[in-house]
C-alpha cells in the first residue's frame, strides 16, 4: 500500500511517499511498519493533531486498510 | 467549482469570465489574497497541498455554503507550491441575486480558507524555513460563524 506524508511529517521522515507491506489490516499495524525503524517518526505520527485519510477520505480511530490504500498522514492543516 | 494551480494566475480575467452572462444575479463578491513580503522577512511561501484530497474538501465547505446563504454560484481558485510576495495565492467568487449573501459568503469561505483548509504552510525567509498553522486571529474570525 502507498503511505503518503505532508507538511512536518514529510520533514521528520525525509520523503514523501513510500510503498509499504501491503499486509497490514489496519492503521496501527501499517504505523508499526512505518515507524519500525525511525523513532522520530514514529513519536511524529502520534503527536496531537495528526489526522489520517484512506483513500483521500479522513478517517477516525484505527480503521480497516485494504492491499492497494492509499494512506496519508496529515499534521494540523494550515489553512491556505 | 475549486481550481487548484501551480502557477501564477490573473484574478481580473477569472472575475470577468465569473461575472459574465449573469443576468439573473445582481450580486458577485470576491476576494483576492496576495503574499505578503514582511519587509523581506518572508522571500518565499509554500503551500504543500493533497490534489484530489484538498479539493473535495474545500469543495465541501463551498457547498456548504452555497447553502447557507443560498448562492447562485461560487468558485475558489487556490495556489499550491511555491509563492513570491507580490503573487496571488487566492481568488473566491460569490454570486447571488442580492449583495448581502455574496459579501457574507465571501468572508466566510476566507475565513474557513484561511483556518481550515487541507494546506501545509512553509514560510522561507533569512532565517530558514518554519511551517506556519493558524493564527488565534484566524481561529477567532472562524468560530464567528458556529
Amino acid at each position: 500500500m502507498q503511505v503518503l506524508l505532508f507538511g512536518r511529517l514529510r520533514d521528520v521522515a525525509g520523503w514523501r511517499e513510500r510503498s509499504f507491506d501491503p499486509s497490514a489490516t489496519h492503521i496501527s499495524a501499517l504505523k508499526a511498519l512505518i515507524g519500525a525503524d525511525d523513532a522520530a517518526l514514529a513519536a511524529a505520527l502520534e503527536a496531537p493533531g495528526v489526522r489520517v485519510s484512506v483513500d483521500r477520505m479522513l478517517v477516525k480511530g484505527d480503521a480497516a486498510l485494504h492491499p492497494k490504500a492509499e494512506v496519508a498522514f496529515l499534521p494540523p492543516m494550515s489553512g491556505g | 467549482m475549486i481550481r487548484l494551480v501551480a502557477e501564477p494566475f490573473e484574478p481580473g480575467a477569472e472575475l470577468t469570465r465569473f461575472c459574465a452572462g449573469r443576468a439573473e444575479t445582481g450580486a458577485v463578491a470576491s476576494f483576492v489574497g496576495i503574499a505578503r513580503g514582511e519587509a523581506g522577512q518572508a522571500t518565499a511561501l509554500e503551500l504543500e497541498a493533497y490534489p484530489g484530497f484538498t479539493e473535495a474538501e474545500i469543495g465541501r465547505f463551498v457547498g456548504e455554503a452555497v447553502r447557507r446563504f443560498g448562492l447562485q454560484d461560487a468558485q475558489v481558485i487556490h495556489r499550491h507550491g511555491p509563492i513570491a510576495p507580490g503573487e496571488t495565492i487566492v481568488l473566491v467568487m460569490t454570486a447571488a441575486a442580492h449583495r448581502r449573501e455574496a459579501f457574507e459568503a465571501c468572508d466566510y469561505l476566507m475565513d474557513y480558507l484561511k483556518s481550515r483548509a487541507p494546506f501545509w504552510k512553509k514560510e522561507h525567509g533569512p532565517d530558514g524555513a518554519r511551517w506556519v498553522e493558524p493564527t488565534a486571529r484566524d481561529l477567532a474570525d472562524i468560530s464567528r460563524w458556529d
